[in-house]
This record gives C-alpha cells, sequence and structure tokens, in this order.
C-alpha cells in the first residue's frame, strides 16, 4: 500500500524515541494506519501522538493541600476529504485500536482509494525550550520551597492579606505527528505556570488579588528576577490591597491608555482571533475581505510569533508537524495577513502560517494564535498619560472575549485608574471596556518604546478547545473607547 | 478485533485501584472511573464538514494516609489503564501524599454518610440513544440548517449546524465500603446562521434542541426557523447614549446572572472569605422575591411528539454527589434570606456544619463543588407584561466578558439586546456595557415572569432589575 519510507534517525532525539521505544510504535505501524486512514478515497490523512503528564502542587492556609499527577496517553487520526473532516481518537496506543479509529476516520470520504502514503520527510525544527524537567523526589521539593516563598511573601506584605493560595503547575507533553504528506515530527513540549491568589480585608470591605507567570521553561526560571514567587506574591497582594480603597470606574466614552504587557489581551480579541483563516475562508469574520485595507491606525503594527525561547504561546512545530514562524498580521495599520493551518492553507491556496494547534489528541486542529503582540512605537509612555485630559489607564486585565462575527469584543480590567489632567489618580474597581475590532485599533494615537510581553498566564480558548498563548503590548493611548462602570 | 466491554470492567478496574493503594499503606483511598462515547457531525452550507466518533476511557484516584492530627492526600489519573500503569500512578499517588501537609480537614465521609438515590428512577439513560442511524444524524443537523437558510433572504451565510450524542458510564469506590455507578445518555442538534444586512454587517443567531433520548428532540425544522430568528433581530443593531434604566434579562442570560447566587453561597468561597455572602448565612442577601433551589434530584415528565409522556431526569441529576453522598433537593435561598450553602464534605468540616452533598468530581483531583440542577421560582406575569411596564429600557439578550466579581459583588459586562421603548421590544443594541453591584442588583430585581423552562440543568425566568448603569456611545 504505503511507499517505502525512508528509516528515520531517531536515536538523536529524545521525543521521538519515547514514542518509538516505550510506546511500541513503529514506522511500519504509522504507514499502516495512514493507508488505512486513505482507504475510503480521503486526499489527506495525519495521526497525532500525545503523551502528556502533568503535575500539581498546591499551598493553601499554609499546608501544601494539593498534590496531583495526571497521565495522558492518545492518538487523533484525521482524514480530509474537500472540505470535509473525519475523526476519530483512542486512548489505546495498540495496532487494532489504531487501525479501527483510522477506519472510522477514513469513512469522510467514500470513493476507492486515490492516495498513498508518501515516504517520511523529518520536519528539522528549532530548539526553542529546554527538552525535559527534573522528574523525581528533588523537583518536588524545588517546586515546594517555591509555593512556600510565595506563601511567606503575600503573608509578609501586608496584615490585611488573610488568605493565600500559591501554586504550580506543570506539564510535559511529547507529541508525535505523521502524515500522508510525508509530515513526520515529533516535539516535547514543557510548560509550567506559578500561581498566587490572596484575600486583603479590612474593616469595610474584602477584595481579591492574583497574579502568576511562567511558559516553557524549567524551575530554575522563577529564580529570575522579575519571575521569583516573591515577585508574584507582593503583585497579588499589591493589587489586593489597591481594590480595597477602589471607586467605581466611570461609565461612557473616553480617552483610554492601555499599559505594556498583559493589555495585549486586547489585540488578541480585537484582531487576533478575527484574522485566524478558518473564519475568512468561510466569511463569517468581520475582518473577512479586509486584506490590504486600513484596519487600523499607521502606528499600529501587530504580529503573531511561534517561534520566541520559553514563551508559553511558542513552539518548536505546530500540531499539524510545520514549524512556527513570526506572522504579520497589521504592518502600519494595513491588514496583511491571516494565519493559517493545512486544510485553510490548501482551500484558500495561501501560505501555511505554522498555525494549525489542537487542545489535544481528541480535538481537531484549527487556525490558532501563538504570541500575539503589538510592535513598540516612539512616544515615552509618560507622556502618553500626561496627554490625557480626563479618561481611564487599564493596567492588568481579566480575560476578554470576542464575538467573531460582528467584531465586537471585551475585555473586563483588574487594576485600573482614573487619569485626571494627564495624572493618574484613583485606583478604580474592575471596568469592562468593549469595542469593534475592525474599528477599536484606528483609535490609537499614541504607541510607547515599552514593548513587554506577559508573564506567561494566558490560555484561549476556541470552539471548546483551550490552548496556551502569549501577548504584549507597549503603553498605547486609545482616543476612544467604551468604558463599562457605575461611576461619572 | 474491537475490544468487547465487560460491564464490570470499570467497577473491578476502581476495586482493583483501591485495593493497591490500601496495600500501599494508604489508610483509605477513592477510585472513579470513566467511560464515554461519542459521535458528532458537523454541516455547512448542506454539506458534511466533520465527523467524528469516539470512545475514551480514564480512572482518578485519591489516597489518603493518618498522620498526627488530620490526613495527607494526594491524587492521580490516567487514561492508560493497563495493569502496570494503575499499579505505577497508584505508587505515585503514595509518593506525592508523603510531601503534602498535615490537614485536619482532610479525608473520606464518614462511614455512614455514604448514600444514592434509585439509579433507575433518575432516568439517566436511555437504550434507545443510538436508534437514529449515522445517516439520520447528518440529516437532522442538515434539515436544521436548511430551515435557517430558508427563512429569510438575509441569511445567505452559516457558522454551519450540528447533532451530537453521547453516552457514559461512571463508577466510584472506596475503602470506606461505598460504590456507585450511573450512566447517563445525551443527543442533541444546534443550528448557528447569520444574517446579513444592506451594508454587511454580520450577527449570528443560535439554537438548539437537546435530549437524554431522540424520542424527546424537538423537530430540526422548528430549531432552525428560531436560529434565523434569533439572528436576524440582531440585524442592525445600534449604540445607545450612557444612562441608567431598567435591565430586562432574558432567560438565557438571567440563568448565568442568578445562577451567581449560588456561586456565592459556595462553601468553598465561604470559609476563604472570598464570597460577598461570607458571614451572611440567615441573613437577608436578595429581595424578598427571591427563592432560589439547587436540586440535584429532579426528574421531569417530557411528551414526545407522538403525546407519549417519558420520566426524564435532569442534565444536573445524578444518584450521589463526587463525594459519595446521596444529592439533595437544597432550598439555597428562601425569599431573599441565605438559608443553606452549597457545601461538600470538606468545605462542610471547614464550616464546623452538614454537607449538603454538593460535591463535584471530576477524575483529576479532589472534589470540588458544583450543584445539580437549579432554578429561581417564577413569577405570574407573563415576560410580555413584564416588558409591558417599561418605557425606555434594555433587554438583554447575551453577555460577554468575566467582569463578575463574587469577592466585592461588582459586576460589569459587555451586552447587546433589543431596546425597549414605550412597553415593546423596539430595535437592536450593542455595544454596550451594564454594571453594578450584585449586592444591590439581587435587592432589586422588581419583577420576575412565570416563563420557567429547563433546557440544561439551570433555568431561570425573564427577570427585571433596575438601578443599573448603561455605558454606550
Amino acid at each position: 500500500m504505503a511507499a517505502a519510507a525512508r528509516p528515520i534517525p531517531y536515536e538523536t532525539l529524545d521525543h521521538k524515541r519515547y514514542f518509538f521505544e516505550k510506546l511500541g510504535l513503529t514506522e511500519r505501524l504509522l504507514e499502516r494506519c495512514l493507508g488505512e486512514a486513505l482507504s475510503a478515497g480521503g486526499e489527506f490523512a495525519d495521526l497525532y501522538f500525545e503523551a502528556v503528564t502533568s503535575t500539581s502542587l498546591g499551598m493553601d492556609e499554609g499546608i501544601i493541600k494539593t498534590a496531583s499527577q495526571g497521565i495522558s496517553v492518545g492518538c487523533g487520526v484525521r482524514v480530509l476529504s474537500g472540505e470535509r473532516t473525519g475523526f476519530a481518537y483512542t486512548d489505546d496506543l495498540s495496532a487494532d485500536r489504531l487501525l479501527k479509529a483510522a477506519r472510522t476516520a477514513a469513512l469522510i470520504a467514500n470513493g476507492p482509494q486515490t492516495q498513498r502514503v508518501e515516504g517520511f520527510t523529518e520536519t528539522r525544527a528549532p530548539q526553542l525550550y529546554p527538552a525535559a524537567g527534573l522528574g523525581g523526589d528533588a523537583e518536588i521539593a524545588a517546586k515546594i520551597k517555591l509555593i512556600e516563598r510565595a506563601n511567606s511573601a503575600a503573608r509578609a506584605f501586608d496584615p490585611r492579606i488573610v488568605q493565600v493560595r500559591a501554586s504550580i503547575n506543570d506539564e510535559l507533553r511529547r507529541i508525535l505527528i505523521a502524515a500522508s504528506d510525508g509530515t513526520f515530527a515529533s516535539d516535547t513540549q514543557p510548560l509550567a505556570r506559578f500561581n498566587v491568589f490572596v484575600i486583603a480585608k479590612d474593616e469595610h470591605n474584602t477584595a481579591r488579588g492574583t497574579s502568576g507567570g511562567g511558559g516553557r521553561v524549567l524551575l530554575d526560571n522563577f529564580d529570575l528576577p522579575g519571575k521569583t514567587p516573591e515577585h508574584f506574591a507582593e503583585e497579588a497582594a499589591r493589587t489586593a490591597l489597591l481594590q480595597l480603597n477602589a471607586v467605581p470606574a466611570p461609565a461612557g466614552d473616553m480617552e483610554v491608555v492601555l499599559g505594556p504587557g498583559w493589555p495585549g489581551v486586547l489585540l488578541h480579541e480585537a484582531v487576533g482571533h478575527g484574522l485566524e483563516a478558518d473564519f475568512n475562508r468561510k466569511k463569517t469574520s468581520a475582518f473577512a475581505g479586509l486584506i490590504g485595507q486600513q484596519v487600523a491606525s499607521s502606528k499600529v503594527t501587530v504580529v503573531d510569533n511561534g517561534t520566541m525561547p520559553g514563551r508559553r504561546g511558542s513552539l518548536n512545530i505546530d500540531d499539524e508537524g510545520n514549524a512556527t514562524q513570526e506572522t504579520v498580521l497589521i504592518e502600519n495599520g494595513i491588514l496583511r495577513g491571516y494565519l493559517s493551518d493545512k486544510l485553510s492553507s490548501r482551500l484558500m491556496n495561501m501560505p501555511n502560517t505554522g498555525s494549525g494547534r489542537r487542545e489535544s489528541y481528541q480535538a481537531i486542529p484549527m487556525p490558532r494564535m501563538t504570541n500575539t503582540y503589538m510592535l513598540a512605537g516612539e512616544d515615552e509612555p509618560a507622556d502618553i498619560l500626561r496627554s490625557v485630559k480626563r479618561g481611564l489607564y487599564a493596567v492588568n486585565f481579566g480575560g476578554g472575549q470576542v464575538d467573531i462575527t460582528n467584531g465586537k469584543f471585551v475585555f473586563t480590567a483588574s487594576e485600573a485608574y482614573l487619569i485626571e489632567d494627564g495624572k493618574v489618580t484613583a485606583p478604580v474597581k474592575g471596568a469592562t471596556l468593549i469595542g469593534n475590532g475592525p474599528e477599536a485599533l484606528k483609535y490609537v494615537s499614541m504607541v510607547g518604546h515599552d514593548l513587554a510581553l506577559d508573564e506567561g498566564i494566558g490560555t484561549c480558548g476556541k470552539a471548546g478547545q483551550s490552548v496556551p498563548v502569549g501577548v504584549g503590548m507597549p503603553t498605547i493611548k486609545l482616543d476612544r473607547m467604551t468604558v463599562g462602570g457605575t461611576g461619572r | 478485533m474491537s475490544m468487547v466491554k465487560n460491564e464490570n470492567d470499570l467497577r473491578a478496574l476502581t476495586e482493583q485501584a483501591v485495593e493497591l493503594a490500601i496495600k500501599a499503606g494508604a489508610s483509605a483511598a477513592e477510585a472513579v472511573a470513566f467511560e464515554g462515547d461519542e459521535f458528532g457531525v458537523s454541516v455547512r452550507l448542506g454539506e458534511v464538514e466533520q465527523l467524528m466518533e469516539s470512545g475514551s476511557r480514564a480512572i482518578g484516584i485519591r489516597v489518603f494516609f493518618e498522620a498526627d492530627g488530620g490526613q495527607r492526600t494526594a491524587s492521580v489519573s490516567t487514561s492508560d489503564l493497563s495493569a502496570e500503569s494503575l499499579r505505577s500512578v497508584v505508587s505515585n499517588a503514595v509518593q506525592l501524599a508523603r510531601v503534602t501537609g498535615v490537614d485536619p480537614f482532610a479525608g473520606l465521609p464518614e462511614a455512614d454518610a455514604y448514600g444514592s438515590l434509585d439509579v433507575d428512577s433518575l432516568a439517566l439513560h436511555f437504550d434507545d440513544i443510538e436508534s437514529i442511524p449515522p445517516a439520520e444524524r447528518i440529516a437532522i443537523a442538515k434539515r436544521c440548517e436548511a430551515a435557517a437558510m430558508a427563512h429569510d433572504t438575509r441569511i445567505q451565510n452559516t457558522k454551519g449546524a450540528d447533532f451530537d450524542l453521547s453516552t457514559s458510564h461512571r463508577v466510584m469506590t472506596n475503602s470506606r465500603g461505598f460504590q456507585g455507578e450511573y450512566r447517563r445518555s445525551y443527543c442533541g442538534f444546534s443550528a448557528s446562521p447569520i444574517a446579513q444586512d444592506t451594508v454587511g454587517s454580520m450577527q449570528t443567531g443560535y439554537w438548539y434542541s437537546s435530549a437524554r433520548t431522540p424520542r424527546l428532540l424537538e423537530e430540526p425544522e422548528a430549531i432552525g426557523r428560531i436560529a434565523a430568528q434569533r439572528a436576524l433581530r440582531r440585524l442592525g443593531a445600534r449604540r445607545m447614549p450612557t444612562q441608567q434604566c431598567p435591565v430586562v434579562f432574558a432567560p438565557e442570560v438571567a440563568r448565568g446572572l442568578m445562577g451567581n447566587l449560588l456561586n456565592a453561597a459556595d462553601g468553598d468561597a465561604i470559609y476563604r472569605n472570598a464570597s460577598m455572602f461570607a458571614g451572611k448565612l440567615g441573613e437577608q442577601v436578595a429581595g424578598e422575591n427571591i427563592t432560589i433551589v439547587d436540586d440535584g434530584t429532579m426528574v421531569f415528565d417530557r411528551t414526545t411528539q407522538g403525546g407519549e409522556t417519558i420520566r426524564v431526569g435532569g442534565y444536573g441529576t445524578s444518584p450521589f454527589d463526587g463525594d459519595g453522598l446521596r444529592t439533595r433537593r437544597t432550598v439555597v435561598i428562601e425569599r431573599g434570606v441565605l438559608k443553606e450553602l452549597m457545601l461538600n464534605t470538606y468545605t462542610a468540616r471547614k464550616l464546623n456544619m452538614q454537607s449538603t452533598g454538593k460535591a463535584s468530581r471530576g477524575l483529576a483531583g479532589a472534589p470540588g463543588i458544583g450543584g445539580g440542577n437549579y432554578f429561581l421560582e417564577p413569577g405570574t406575569i407573563t415576560p410580555e407584561q413584564l416588558i409591558a411596564e417599561i418605557p425606555n429600557g434594555l433587554y438583554v439578550l447575551s453577555t460577554m466578558g468575566f467582569g463578575t466579581n463574587l469577592v466585592t459583588g461588582d459586576y460589569s459586562q459587555g451586552v447587546s439586546g433589543l431596546w425597549i421603548e414605550n412597553g415593546e421590544l423596539a430595535y437592536p443594541v450593542e455595544e454596550i456595557t451594564i454594571a453594578g453591584n450584585m449586592k444591590e442588583m439581587f435587592r432589586n430585581v422588581t419583577a420576575i415572569a412565570n416563563d420557567l423552562d429547563f433546557r440544561g440543568a439551570g433555568a431561570v425566568p425573564t427577570v427585571r432589575i433596575d438601578g443599573m448603569t448603561l455605558a454606550g456611545a
């Protein structure tokens, strides 16, 4: 059935060896499965093997209360036939079950087999992150030390901090992708996230504060300046205390200054999702047909970049086995491109940007963002604030959401201040900002030189699938945005 | 070729896991195993777009070790169910537990606390779940989408329609003698047509039908038409000036808003002081017209298209909770007074109270808190009568964002909906926000309609709240 494939030199790569030696896969079996997947006339088939080990340790009320580990192993089989996708998965990697899954996915097409399995060509990918963690007891002890440090730092910050939870979650994901077009790729993806949650209470009010960070990093990352447990603990405590005395957010259209870093979630919601190729292929995005048009002020350049070492959204290869890249979405205000996967690039006859991502082996890949950010401008952040007569300065956000079809998006500030006569004054309680994707960035009138990326906490949801992402932005000023609050 | 499913497989697996843990020195252990089969098809513009079929199994295990004045505990989960893997994860759990602190409140429930409702009488699983052949499942999705597209010429595009079907089987066993299991079935379909106006603005509509047996599904054409109407009524939406006005929440939106009453009564948030209801048990926390119930035992009488009446368990119904306690009906807020909390075994011990049977157990980690079916007691007027009393106000159809702070009660959401003018729904509005504080909002519910309809696990009728701020142009 399948063409003879060249032998793959996997001895040097640990992640590939894991699947072949530990889970008993062979090239011959992969070819048989792909052959079975194409047996009903499909044009393309791929196998996505995944083995994830995750651990979670949490301190709560001063004791280590949670310790858990999860192991998930499985394979998803996909078959494409025109615009149709057939899909099946199995958590049993025996040959019988894999072949059965392949036959199930094959049924999307109905006809004689037309495609053969090509010889595999291995994707050569960069190494953007360390391949594995320490493992074992030493690592657990090190993690416990980190969360104990956060617990102590938060409690020491102020007597009004009455509750502290600190946790570290990490996973090691091994993937292997083999496809009928010859794709053969594997990767080992570490992901760690540190989180601190506090409650502050005084005689009148109670407030919460959270902070955290991480990325595709090892534990020693949390000893770097600005990434320590103490840093996250103090940030959580500081924002909670700030909220104790916050005033109601103003309501209505006003000038808005967004701080650097995580507020880049604006870009993720306002333009990122709307530029995912699947929505544009189906013309269900408010951005459909706007390539080459002005969708932002000329000061705005936005990129999606999956190749940044160690970042939460970064990937050596996407979940279809393609190397990730830096993709310009908006250049000096002009819409330049979409984020694409194999299916969309083929159907739209456009380049594949290596943006095919999936939550797990149980899910079908889709075009998704990696790290999305706006390039730095030339304005001095202090000048940006000084230029505002009356407005809102939003420094940090909870989360955001967008309705792709009409472009309306919202995001909710977790730390924000009033700006009065160019000066940052009172902290305000959670304001919701709302805008219209293809319009909002046209109001960007100043862009700071202080581009920063978020601390590594972003998770993006689409069609029920969650994947880790990064965002970033310099300080920017929007001349007009709607702020929702109860104040004046 | 394919594996034969042994009816006792899952049960044996959990027993084996508990036994392994006890052998490894655990003073107590608990295992939950899950098996699920799913089928899904999506169609778009009359053609099949995705077809998915799969099954999965996994197990989660918790272990406990007695220590001075409390217990150490850890948990593991795995989808690899081989004997070797089971031994290995149990050993990992034992090792992990060693590093945890001694928690005086940790541990399985007392042996006499266990219980289970009669599984059969809850009607959670129907054997005819797969009686609709695959080709017909595709046809249902196609019919639903076609009806939406044919409804109006302004509907020329769609996000598609789908049909899903799933069954699941869950078993729980612990070392104190509890064993329980149940199966559930589900099927449903939906359509998401897109309406477009003359200037090119697009709006999505969505509607669905779901049931535990195919006999109770609604007509695909009727669902498609409603989805189309819901897209069309949003076309040409305007912005509104910033103002204070009465806000009416449509049932789908009211369900989320009033669900916060239960979230704020969550024992975990209460003992942490992370809820606006902390320390408020027995106090008035909402208006006297507010009675909200969480009930994990609900069984409904439903009528098929052919007129047959079928008893069917709610989507939030289960025989036992995530701790192995009998589920129950709990009046959390009665005439505005916080009467009971949403408690699992752990939070009940923390608060020196009794569990209210609200433990929710996934495969991983310790049980959290989750309700069963919930509802707000309906009023007597119709939604039309409720709206007729408002000269100028907002009827909310959808909310966006995460602006709900249960600690402070601050509430701020992006919304779209319809403007109410002279007591009637007049025109669509969007790109506005509404804000208030839930502590006041729950006291300012000035009307509740009679349209309580269980389409999901929770049901809340149309409600009107006064005193909120709308922000817009």
